[in-house]
């Protein structure tokens, strides 16, 4: 492993590896959900120095790459109007719309601000009374309770300057349409630590017991991913298929119940896109019924948008884990974290950008089958 | 943004009916809100994403999950924003 200086601990990261060899004995393919983890995984090379045939697929679990091209649209659309104040995470900038990016019209005028929490939305909203100031509300479960307390906030506040524009994923039902498909090759997965942190693990469970797939909640660092592996490995070639959870500083199996009230409060179950894999029924979040006044493709009737994704660019299979960076023509060349094509390619937590981050290139496929 | 930085607890204040604390992440400071986890007090560590506490941990998890993110390129200003004073920063935008 590359950067060895980085664990917690050296010789324990050689003992759990000594150890995930010691009992692979089949050849496994283990899915993360987590860009964080997704990370890691590349720029330590965990994927490197695992058995044989023991397989790392690094599935959709970058929220800024699973975000539809058709909000980001919908972004640029609202961002561009002159009483608008556009604020988003930093990742979302430089995604690309069938047109523009944030960052391009901010560059050519637009109100467009990076804030690092809802809460500093709102605070402009409440600061800047003639702004019309909207929030890009993207993420998994770990951002919706920051977006579901703003919009509390905004409300308590009588904000009416104050709207999100809401594109929020679950990772349960990306994980059962992974499942579901035919072609699914997915023996295992590791769940996102923190989204867990936030939702806990009993959602997991049918999922577990109804595709007799182990699932494993796994932290991000280096030495949690080993164990993770380690776990579901031993799951596999012991035939359970059980929520484990490997990140126990951080996760209760019942989550944060304060947070799930706030998601609850603000949000409701609603079938989402994702960009790359495509509508996946109940796999996402819109705002409830009381809260809809805050809704802002609404407020600035951007809900039909026409959608064009760049041709060249293979982000769908990327996202869905059956092709890898490497394999397409465009990684490195015409599309870099400079210049992306894609999604993928632009958030520190997408998988070409993490590829591009470790210097990978050439035959990916040597490491996984050597 | 999701990853989540450790961080102490070094202030608890009352804004208008929303819990805030004042948060230390090995030195940047950040203004979090609090409301997700009531029974946190000051000096007690939390996990923090987009200025939210999610869970509590252990001091010492809590120190060597910091050193962790610390080494890691660019982690601490992509989740917490560029170093400055903690409350009104907007990100260096606008």
């Amino acid at each position: 492993m590359k950067y060895v200086e980085e664990y917690r601990d050296p010789q324990l990261a050689h003992q759990l590896l000594d150890q995930i060899h010691a009992v692979t004995t089949k050849p496994w393919s283990l899915m993360e959900v987590c860009g964080g983890q997704t990370n890691t995984i590349v720029r330590q090379g965990i994927d490197d120095v695992l058995p044989v045939g023991l397989r790392m697929v690094h599935g959709p679990g970058c929220p800024v790459c699973v975000t539809p091209l058709e909000m980001v649209d919908k972004a640029c659309a609202i961002a561009v109007r002159p009483e608008v104040t556009f604020t988003s995470y930093g990742d979302m900038l430089r995604v690309p719309g069938s047109t523009s990016d944030l960052l391009s019209l901010k560059a050519r005028g637009a109100d467009v601000r990076v804030v690092y929490s809802p809460m500093e939305a709102v605070r402009i909203a409440r600061d800047e009374p003639s702004r019309q100031v909207v929030f890009f509300a993207v993420g998994f479960e770990t951002t919706a309770p920051a977006n579901a307390m703003a919009v509390i906030r905004a409300h308590e506040l009588g904000l009416a300057n104050f709207s999100i524009l809401v594109s929020h994923v679950l990772v349960p039902p990306a994980m059962t349409s992974i499942l579901d498909d035919e072609e699914c090759g997915i023996d295992a997965f590791l769940a996102a630590g923190h989204v867990c942190a936030v939702m806990g693990w009993r959602e997991y469970e049918p999922i577990a017991a109804r595709y007799r797939v182990p699932i494993v909640v796994t932290g991000f660092e280096p030495l949690d991913l080993l164990e993770g592996i380690l776990m579901a490995v031993r799951q596999l070639e012991s035939g359970r298929a059980e929520v484990e959870n490997q990140y126990i500083r951080a996760v209760r199996r019942n989550g944060n119940e304060h947070a799930q009230d706030a998601i609850r409060r603000v949000f409701q179950v609603a079938d989402r896109t994702w960009r790359g894999v495509g509508r996946i029924p109940d796999s996402g979040l819109e705002l409830a019924p009381d809260y809809l006044s805050f809704d802002a493709a609404k407020r600035f009737a951007v809900d039909d948008i026409a959608t064009l994704e760049n041709p060249a660019c293979i982000a769908g299979a990327i996202l869905r884990g059956t092709k890898l960076p490497t394999q397409c023509a465009m990684y490195g060349t015409a599309c870099t974290p400079r210049t992306p094509l894609g999604a993928p390619m632009v958030s520190s937590e997408g998988t070409c950008a993490a590829f591009y981050n470790a210097g990978r290139v050439g035959e990916p496929l040597t490491s996984a089958t050597a | 943004m999701c990853l989540g930085i450790p961080g102490r607890v070094t202030a608890v204040a009352d804004d208008a009916g929303l819990r805030i604390g004042v948060v230390d992440f090995g030195g940047v400071r950040r203004d979090v809100c609090l409301a997700y986890v009531p029974e946190v007090e000051v000096g007690d560590y939390v996990v923090v994403h987009v200025g939210f506490a999610i869970s509590r941990l252990d001091e010492a998890e809590a120190l060597r999950t910091l050193e962790i993110i610390a080494a890691m390129p660019g982690a601490m200003e992509q989740e917490l924003g560029p170093s400055s004073p903690s409350g009104v920063e907007t990100g260096g935008a606008a």
